[in-house]
């Protein structure tokens, strides 16, 4: 604890202005960036599968199984910074016990466990039941194990049960949908909905959190897609990459609209807060929103894949071989995630960075070690790969490697 | 152990019971789901902090809770207190509040260090349940405001050339009607007591610092012990008994009164009758139950 | 078909059977009894220790200091204020006894002069105010009103004074413009000097046809008061204290 009143110290050194004394000490830092990061990443590689399942997008179809198993890897490693950040993890089942229906943070432990029972671990299984089956008849040892596990014993391979299975999987997607927004929305509510704080109190903040998590979530898949192709040397099928491409371009102009909104609305009414905000944006935020998030993780990406995607017409603007436009667009895809990343950066810090007196900047210092340094974030933020890693192993989303099974039933 | 062909009678219900099974799965799941929840927690957590509510929850089972209405106190307690501090006291007589004339503070600091004494608050300068202000408006139109340690030592020497205005201003929790820190809470570990006070259950809270952030008054902090939110309390120890809080008794220039607001006669009710009142931050609909008279416009 | 269903149904049942059964054991016993907290916390704050026993308590015992205080200048201030937290000592007077403050840092912390403190509250300047001397030398802690009645105003209003003293009105008594009776230097508040409250009462030195003192007569500005300012009052532009100010 002496290191940490040592930090405490140089902030309160480093204070430009007038803060209240108890606001020396910012309480959401780096694993709270991370929470929104990575949940965003869940809905963002949900809502693209449900492209392929809800609104027959097939040229994204071999990344269905893949972000499936990416927005799962990821959940699960969603409640382990907030677990990391609460000064007593141990008593966070309470969120479970008593929830305070008043509090939008209550609603995350439901939120959660909706998301990832209902929605994401059904549609898996039902998406790969009858993989299970046949796989774990095949199958000896430890894999034969977990494959039987998995099938919860439903080892039905009936026509009718493969095609009540795939129509489950539709259905499922299709609550799926909105309980996607509602995994990232109500956590653009928790900051939205904070009267307290002129940077967060924003009706558009649920919004912009909802498509800016799209955006990250198939940057995302556009990214593991190539990645994986490349390690399996498979070939990338273009007409996928450059949907995926296009959807990305989509999203990321919405969000780009809505946080100049945001900003415009700002600048022209001019409330009271507006002068320390500026202040702290040319300042302390320079980087991270100027630059990051605006030039590099928007800016360039929208023009990037504005000229080279196809997403208007059947020919993008400048047409460009398939090795060119690869490259580019994983490049957009590794910026955006960037530009994401600070986003929830400057919405997390930012609005702790600005003392509520509206008369004062504090700083953060990101400790490099203990639970909330930089070493645990970059952790958090490699598990769900590794858990991707173990996921892939054991359910192949390869389209390949997918089951097909006769057309009758073997007696 | 004899191996079904699964797809041999499609349709039909399993022969084997659950005996049979290699792995009972619906024993695996629901045995290793909250095991592995309780497992996340305890590799994550540091398991610090006074005993949860999982104590409360024994103590109903073994039959300790003493009968009669009175309640035990802290399941973490040292000593087990015989008498029950909430003894005589009723609740539903009471609904506190503060007044403070700014035109009387000194900025002595006396009051945030009978504070810090009372609630052993700890000494650095990071962590006030209330704290000074000091305003000064100079003549070029700008306000510099400061708050040396929360003014717990007085203040420095200030430049008197170029003065407008200046002033002292007392803060702390405002123990509002409409607590937004109350609302936001996840857990039901803070909350308004009937008389009006705002209190946080030390035992309960998690630590989300949740309440910090939708405080508008920066009135609360996180305890570097104990790891929970804590705030003012407007020394509800000191209420129960009859006492009034300690910044308010070792407030020399009587700045800070303190009172019913139900009560007909009293300081509390001539302040709230000669004084125009003033709160913080009042379009933020907290109402808050600190009363400011001779509040400057400069006052964020 | 029907497999999936019943299967997964049945691990719902289960899961959410086990989550409801652990709630009945594990939410605590008084939550909700008061609103949605845990009603067993408000007794584990009001249980907490006093360390400040309040002024009341020390009146008990100490009845001839509580008497003198009571009638002097420090009547609204607590016993504990100065002496430190006494709930210990009041429990044990024997066992624990409360500091005496020495020297002068305590005094000076709220009579020390600082420009943000209220006009009237009684303040000196430390380096000049017989500096290194304690100030019980002079002043009865418990009654500390001033050992000689102040002969100048100056010793509670020294802002005012100082201004005063580099201005044009440098060699004008306080009492050429304000009636003191002899009562408001030792309760201030109960009788409060005059001020003027027209512009005639300038206009007694500043008026063209005005005979101010012979010693002052020198180069007193004069003013055609039909035509100056209008019907506002003097000190609404000009600061009688420093008058030249603009």
């Amino acid at each position: 604890m002496e290191s940490h009143i040592q930090s405490l110290m140089e902030v309160l050194q480093q204070t430009k202005g007038y803060i209240y004394p108890n606001e020396v000490e910012l309480h959401w830092g780096l694993l709270v960036v991370v929470y929104p990061y990575v949940t965003g990443l869940v809905a963002g590689a949900f809502i693209l599968a449900s492209l392929e399942r809800v609104f027959n997008v097939k040229e994204v179809q071999p990344t269905y199984r893949l972000s499936l198993l990416t927005a799962l890897a990821f959940l699960l490693v969603a409640p382990l910074p907030l677990l990391a950040h609460l000064g007593h993890p141990e008593r966070s089942f309470e969120i479970f016990l008593t929830p305070n229906l008043n509090s939008a943070m209550a609603m995350f432990g439901f939120v959660y466990a909706w998301y990832l029972a209902v929605v994401l671990l059904l549609e898996i299984w039902f998406d790969y039941r009858k993989d299970a089956v046949v796989w774990s008849q095949k199958e000896t040892g430890f894999r034969r194990f977990v494959h039987r596990l998995f099938t919860l014993g439903a080892n039905d391979l009936s026509e009718e049960a493969v095609s009540f299975d795939r129509s489950a999987g539709k259905f499922i997607t299709f609550i799926g949908i909105p309980s996607a927004f509602l995994l990232h929305g109500y956590v653009g509510f928790i900051f939205g909905s904070v009267k307290a704080n002129p940077w967060w109190s924003s009706v558009l903040i649920p919004v912009v959190f909802l498509f800016s998590a799209m955006v990250s979530g198939i940057a995302l898949i556009l990214i593991l897609y190539m990645l994986t192709s490349l390690f399996r040397r498979v070939e990338i099928d273009m007409r996928c990459a450059d949907k995926l491409a296009s959807f990305l371009l989509y999203a990321l102009i919405i969000d780009f609209s809505l946080e100049m909104l945001d900003f415009i609305h700002r600048l022209y009414e001019a409330e009271e807060s507006i002068e320390i905000l500026s202040q702290m944006i040319s300042s302390r935020l320079f980087i991270s929103l100027v630059v990051l998030q605006i030039l590099l993780g928007t800016v360039v990406p929208l023009v990037l894949l504005g000229i080279f995607s196809p997403a208007f017409h059947t020919r993008a603007f400048v047409n460009a071989p398939a090795e060119l436009r690869r490259l580019i667009y994983f490049c957009a895809a590794i910026l955006i995630q960037v530009g994401i990343f600070s986003t929830r950066w400057n919405v997390v810090i930012g609005g702790q960075i600005f003392s509520k007196s509206l008369r004062g900047l504090t700083v953060y210092k990101v400790e490099l070690l203990g639970l909330e340094g930089l070493v645990t974030s970059v952790f958090l933020l490699i598990l769900p790969f590794l858990i991707l890693y173990v996921l892939v192993k054991f359910l192949p989303p390869w389209p390949e490697a997918e089951v097909t099974l006769p057309s009758k039933s073997q007696s | 152990m004899k191996r079904r062909d699964p797809s041999a009678m499609p349709g039909s219900r399993e022969a084997d019971g659950p005996a049979n099974e290699p792995v009972d799965r619906r024993q695996f799941l629901s045995r290793s789901l909250p095991a592995g929840w309780v497992l996340l927690t305890a590799l994550t957590g540091c398991g610090g902090g006074p005993a949860g509510p999982v104590e409360g929850g024994e103590e109903a089972a073994s039959g300790q809770a003493p009968p009669g209405g009175a309640e035990a106190p802290a399941p973490g307690a040292e000593e087990a207190k015989a008498e029950d501090p909430l003894a005589g006291y009723d609740p539903s007589q009471h609904n506190y509040a503060m007044a403070i004339n700014v035109d009387r503070c000194i900025g002595c600091g006396r009051c945030v260090e009978a504070c810090k004494t009372e609630n052993d608050v700890p000494r650095e300068p990071f962590y006030f349940r209330t704290w000074i202000e000091r305003y000064v408006v100079q003549r070029n139109g700008h306000t510099v405001v400061t708050s040396p340690n929360g003014g717990i030592s007085g203040f420095p020497p200030v430049e008197e050339a170029e003065i407008l205005r200046t002033f002292f201003v007392p803060k702390l929790c405002n123990h509002c009607d409409n607590p937004p820190c109350v609302q936001v809470c996840p857990v039901g570990a803070t909350f308004k007591t009937e008389d009006g006070v705002v209190l946080v259950d030390h035992d309960y809270c998690i630590g989300c610092r949740y309440c910090i952030q939708a405080c508008p008054y920066g009135a609360r902090f996180l305890h570097p012990v104990t790891r929970t939110a804590e705030k003012c309390t407007f020394c509800y120890h000191r209420l129960v008994k009859g006492l009034i809080p300690a910044c308010v008794e070792m407030c020399p220039t009587q700045a800070r009164i303190f009172g019913d607001l139900d009560a007909l006669s009293s300081p509390l009710a001539r302040f709230q009758r000669m004084h125009k009142i003033q709160t913080l931050k009042s379009h933020l609909n907290t109402e808050p139950k600190v009363l400011y008279a001779n509040l400057d416009g400069e006052v964020s | 078909m029907r497999q999936q269903v019943t299967r997964l149904t049945l691990l719902f049942v289960v899961l959410i059977g086990a989550l409801i059964v652990a709630r009945a054991f594990l939410v605590p016993e008084t939550f909700g009894e008061l609103g949605h907290f845990r009603a067993t916390a408000i007794g584990e704050t009001a249980g907490l220790e006093v360390k400040y026993a309040g002024r009341a308590a020390c009146a008990e015992c100490h009845v001839d200091v509580e008497e003198t205080r009571a009638a002097g200048r420090h009547a609204l201030v607590s016993c504990e204020a100065c002496h430190g937290p006494g709930a210990d000592h009041a429990e044990d007077p024997t066992a624990v006894q409360p500091e005496k403050p020495v020297g002068r840092d305590l005094c000076t912390l709220c009579h020390g002069y600082d420009p943000s403190r209220p006009t009237g509250f009684p303040q000196i300047d430390p380096t000049i105010h017989n500096p290194l001397q304690p100030c019980t030398a002079c002043h009865e802690a418990h009654a500390p009103e001033p050992p000689v009645t102040p002969e100048s105003c100056t010793g509670c209003h020294g802002q005012i004074a100082r201004t005063k003293a580099v201005s044009h009105h440098a060699l004008l008594a306080c009492t050429t413009c304000h009636t003191v009776e002899e009562e408001h230097k030792l309760h201030p508040s109960a009788s409060r000097p005059t001020k003027p409250a027209d512009r005639s009462f300038c206009g007694r030195c500043h008026a063209p046809d005005a005979q101010p003192p012979a010693d002052l007569i020198q180069q007193v500005p004069r003013v055609d008061f039909s035509t100056h300012g209008g019907h506002y009052v003097c000190w609404q532009c000009h600061y009688p204290h420093f008058p030249e100010l603009r």
